[in-house]
Formats: structure tokens, C-alpha cells, sequence
């Protein structure tokens, strides 16, 4: 139930987002889907690629700080109201959202979108409870 | 004998004032301190050798670390009974230096400041705003006590709050300033963003010291306050401030108390005494302190010793302005910080990197340091609070050891220059 995102430490250098991409271009890796949080100071990328290990060996070889964390794809109605809904019950579980982004494709009618949570667990009991779709790794890099 | 007469004794008078004070220290510290018998010993030299001031080069330096090695008050010569104060300042690493004063120590120490005082013009009419900081710090309260022995008005005000001391200043009349550099100009800043030029004030002279400052600094502190603005020199490893300080002839350097403290110059590599003249690194002997008596404290500062007659009418040595260190020592608003201070507090933080620099500047006359930090893989975290959880974390602990507070910017890892040999560990862009 969870997918594997990749995490890098951006320096707030010009130049240092378009390394990333060349890196993974050269290893004919795909991006998914992509935040970037940033401060005064740094940022943050996040991505979800479709060769978890191989991008961020390559990454870690040109000289950048990779880190892996386990987020939830959840499928979104696509339709106002969907991301809503989905909000709701993961309030009324009492779970915290550190942060979310949007995939880039949709998962047949669905808008997915990707989510860390304080609580992974729970959060993962409380939404699927609620009849929420959580995609599984392998859905994600595929789709 | 009163201070005019000392402060004017021909060289032969002098020399023998401090000779027989050297002999005295030497049996006194010999015969209290093992740590200082026991160098003593390794040396081979007994206080009987000391004939002669030139037998000073017999005895052995002091370091900082042999303060740090007898840490906190190994090397006090009296029952801790008789310490009425202690003060403190940086050391290398994690603990600080520690000093210690008897009540003759805190009297003499404010007799020297006094002659300080009155040797820049300032006197029992004066009011003394005196800006240094109270507390651990010599520099606040061993010119306090120099203000009150002169029989000066002395404002308490300490650092902080420049709008509040500019007010002070203007409407208690202040005339002397005791501040560094630094602030002073951080003062003279806050005067102009307040609308309030030097000739509403009544300032008129300035005394600063605990940080190295230039010609430059001088003729822009005195432009923008409207005093006349002159050096001061000490370390509270020899008393506090009070050691040396600049007469209104400003050419040549600070006279030294020597009566009290007993300067040489020595080669920065060999350690041999150097003549008159010749630059090198600073020593002091303290020949009249009870709690604390220091012999041939090498000061890492780098100075010269100037034999000249002064205008004045001094025959006191003076000491050209200090013009560098021998370690890597920064003074950062008026405190001292070691390198190497930064670097245990970063050994301390697990995952943490010892790739680290810091940079040093000055932004509208106030010192600001950063240091850099390498974000390896251990303390990467996904969440930005995560990361700024580091920085803060690193900032309390250099801010709890070294009393400095200090940006932190977290960087790319090998983006910090690694070095063959000794790691230039420190970018200082100020230009002092």
C-alpha cells in the first residue's frame, strides 16, 4: 500500500533542479510526479519515478543528498468536491497531513494524489475503511 | 608613590620595581601551585635563578591549554575563600577559561583602569556610558569598577538596546563611551535612524577595545560621534581590560601598564624573546596578582614593543595595535570563538558531518557569522521542518557553548572544500 518516494536536498543554487533532471534523463528514468518545498534557504524535491533504487543511486553518484520515504497514492474523484470528501475522513481520523502533491496522470477517471501522513498506519486504516483507493507501488510507476 | 610618578619613573626605576615583584611572584606561585612547581621543575629552574628581568626568559609560557588542563581554578594560589569574583571567557573547545580575584586583585584592577581612564582625559566630571557587556565578560564590570574608582559617573547600561542608550546618552549627558568598535558604530547607525546628530549629545571621548579595529574604524567612529576616539587592551586571562591603552598620541601604539604586567615579545615558532621593535607574539607576567597570577601567558596576539619616548611624558612601553592572531581565534561582537568550538558542538549532533565553514561578515556594523553545514544522508529529512529542526538545533547549541548566536545554512554535501592539511575552516570577509 505504499509507493516509494525519493526525496533531494536542493541548495538554493541556480540550476541545481535542472541537474536532477538531466541526471535522470541520463538514466532513462521516468518522473511520475514531483513537489518542490522550499524555504528562504533550501528546498526540498520530492518525486515519484518509475525506477526507485536505480534513480537514486544515480542521483547519490552525481553528488546530491537522496533520501527514501513511503507515501499513499490515493485515487481521487476527479470532479469538485473529490479531494474534499477524501480530506474529511482523514480529518475525522484525527490524522495529520505533513503534505500532499497531485500525479501528473489520472488512474482511469481518478485524479491520484499522493500523501504523507504522520500516522502511515492509521492512515491507511481510516481511508481504506472509508472506501477510499490507495494504489499500490506497482500501480503507480505503471500508470 | 602615586601613579603620575610610576607612569613617568626613568626605565632603571621601572626595572626594578619589576624585577623585585618578578621574584616575589615566582617564589610565591613556585611554593602554592603545583602545577606551576612542576613546570618549574621540568624546566630546571628554581625562583632563586630569577637575578635578573632577563632571567624571565627562564621561566616557562603558559597556555591556554594549561588553563583548560586545570580547569576551573587549578591554578588559583589562594583558598577559594579569598576569591571574592571569577569571570570566564572561551575556550577551545567546550569549557571556558576561568579567572579569579582576591578584593587587593579587584582594587588593583580598578586602579589600573582608572589610570586608564584618566590617560585618555577623562575625570571625576565625566559621565561614563560604559556599553560593554555585564556579566562574565571582564570587560563590563572591570571598567565599571575603574569608572567609580577614578570617581566618574557611571551608567551601567551595558549592550542591547541601542534606541534606549542612544535616549540615555541624550538626556543624562553621557560624555565618555566604553564600547567595541563595532557597536560604536552600531550606535552611531541608530543615532541617524533616530534623527539625532553628535552635536546633541554630549560625548566627547571614546575607549574601545575587546575586538582588533583599524585606522579606518577609528577616523569613522570619531566622524560619526563627534569624540575622540582611542584603543583599549586586555584579556581576562591577565586581568580583564586595563593592560594597555592609547594615550591622545595616537601614533605609536598603547602604553602597557607594566608595573602590574610585564610584557615581552617572542618569536611566534622559536619562542625566543625578541628586542624592541620587533613584531612577534605577545606575552604578559602578572606581577601584583593574589588569586590568579599568570607567568609568560602567550597571548597569540601579534604585537610589537615600542621604546620610544612618548609626548606625553609616559615612559610606559607601549604596544603597537594588535595586528593578527597566531591561532585561528575570531572575536565576533566583542567574543571570542574558536573554530574548534563550532566543531564539537557539530561532533556532537549525530549524522552530522565534521565538513563544515564558517563565514564571517559585517552587516550595518554588527558582526554576523554562518556556518555552513554539509546535509549528508543520516540527517536528511523529507519535511522541511525536519531540516529546520537541524538548523535550530545547531544554532542553540553553538549559541549555549559559545554565546554567540549565528546563522546556520544548511549545503550540499562536498560542496564544502576539503582541504590537504589544515581546512580553511573560516571565510572572514569583514574588512577590520
Amino acid at each position: 500500500m505504499r509507493v516509494e518516494q525519493i526525496a533531494v536536498f536542493l541548495e538554493n543554487r541556480s540550476g541545481r533542479l535542472a541537474e536532477i533532471t538531466a541526471v535522470l534523463a541520463e538514466n532513462n528514468i521516468n518522473i511520475r510526479a514531483l513537489s518542490v518545498a522550499d524555504t528562504a534557504d533550501f528546498g526540498i524535491l520530492r518525486l515519484i519515478v518509475d525506477q526507485v533504487d536505480r534513480a537514486k543511486q544515480a542521483l547519490k553518484e552525481a553528488g546530491f543528498t537522496v533520501g527514501k520515504t513511503n507515501v499513499i497514492a490515493v485515487e481521487v474523484p476527479d470532479r469538485p468536491g473529490g479531494l474534499a470528501e477524501v480530506l474529511k475522513i482523514v480529518e475525522q481520523a484525527g490524522l495529520n497531513v505533513e503534505y500532499m502533491y497531485a500525479f501528473v496522470n489520472k488512474s482511469g477517471e481518478n485524479a491520484v494524489l499522493i500523501f504523507r501522513f504522520d500516522n502511515m498506519d492509521s492512515a491507511i486504516e481510516a481511508l481504506q475503511n472509508a472506501g477510499v483507493v490507495i494504489l499500490t507501488g506497482a500501480q503507480v510507476c505503471s500508470m | 608613590m602615586n601613579w603620575q610618578e610610576i607612569e613617568t619613573l626613568p626605565r632603571a626605576g621601572m626595572e626594578s620595581i619589576q624585577l623585585l615583584r618578578l621574584r616575589k611572584l615566582v617564589e610565591r606561585v613556585y611554593n602554592t601551585v603545583a602545577p606551576y612547581r612542576a613546570k618549574m621543575e621540568e624546566a630546571g629552574v628554581r625562583p632563586d635563578d630569577i637575578k635578573t628581568l632577563a632571567d624571565l626568559r627562564r621561566l616557562p609560557f603558559t597556555t591556554k591549554d594549561d588553563l583548560r588542563d586545570n580547569y576551573p581554578f587549578g591554578l588559583f594560589t589562594v583558598p577559594m575563600e579569598e576569591v571574592v569574583r571569577v569571570h570566564a571567557s572561551s575556550g577551545t573547545t567546550g569549557k571556558p577559561t576561568v579567572v579569579g580575584y582576591t578584593a587587593a586583585d579587584i582594587s588593583m584592577w580598578a586602579d589600573v583602569m582608572a589610570r586608564c581612564l584618566a590617560m585618555a582625559g577623562v575625570t571625576r566630571k565625566d559621565m561614563i556610558h560604559n556599553a560593554y557587556g555585564y556579566g562574565l565578560f571582564t570587560g563590563g564590570l572591570g571598567a565599571h569598577y575603574g569608572a567609580e574608582r577614578l570617581g566618574a559617573t557611571v551608567i551601567p547600561v551595558s549592550g542591547g538596546n541601542s534606541k534606549r542608550q542612544i535616549t540615555i546618552m541624550r538626556d543624562f549627558g553621557s560624555t565618555v563611551l566604553l564600547a567595541t568598535p563595532s557597536y560604536a558604530l552600531n550606535l552611531a547607525d541608530t543615532m541617524t535612524d533616530m534623527g539625532v546628530s553628535p552635536a546633541d549629545l554630549q560625548l566627547r571621548i571614546g575607549i574601545h577595545g575587546a575586538e582588533p579595529w583599524s585606522e579606518n574604524m577609528r577616523e569613522e567612529v570619531e566622524q560619526k560621534l563627534g569624540i575622540r576616539a582611542l584603543d583599549i587592551y586586555g584579556l581576562s586571562e591577565v586581568i580583564g581590560p586595563g593592560v594597555a591603552m592609547e594615550c591622545p598620541h595616537t601614533d605609536q601604539g598603547m602604553h602597557i601598564l607594566e608595573d602590574h604586567f610585564l610584557p615581552e615579545i617572542v618569536d611566534p615558532d622559536t619562542f625566543e624573546p625578541l628586542p624592541y621593535g620587533e613584531a612577534g607574539e605577545l606575552v604578559f607576567t602578572t606581577l601584583t596578582k593574589e588569586a590568579f597570577p599568570i607567568i609568560r601567558y602567550r597571548t597569540k596576539d601579534i604585537s610589537r614593543l615600542v621604546a620610544e619616548p612618548c609626548g606625553c611624558g609616559r615612559t610606559l612601553v607601549r604596544m603597537e595595535k594588535v595586528t593578527g592572531r597566531t591561532d585561528d581565534m575570531l572575536i565576533i561582537r566583542g567574543v571570542n570563538v574558536f573554530p574548534s568550538q563550532v566543531e564539537h558542538v557539530l561532533m556532537g549532533i549525530e549524522g552530522v558531518e565534521p565538513h563544515y565553514q564558517i563565514e564571517v561578515s559585517r552587516e550595518g556594523n554588527l558582526d554576523t557569522m554562518t556556518v555552513l553545514v554539509e546535509v549528508s544522508e543520516e540527517v536528511f529529512s523529507d519535511e522541511i521542518k525536519g531540516l529546520e529542526q537541524l538548523g535550530k538545533r545547531i544554532q542553540t547549541e553553538i549559541k549555549d557553548l559559545l554565546g554567540v548566536t549565528c546563522g546556520v545554512k544548511l549545503v550540499e554535501p562536498r560542496t564544502i572544500q576539503r582541504s590537504e592539511g589544515k581546512a580553511q575552516r573560516v571565510i572572514d570577509r569583514r574588512n577590520i
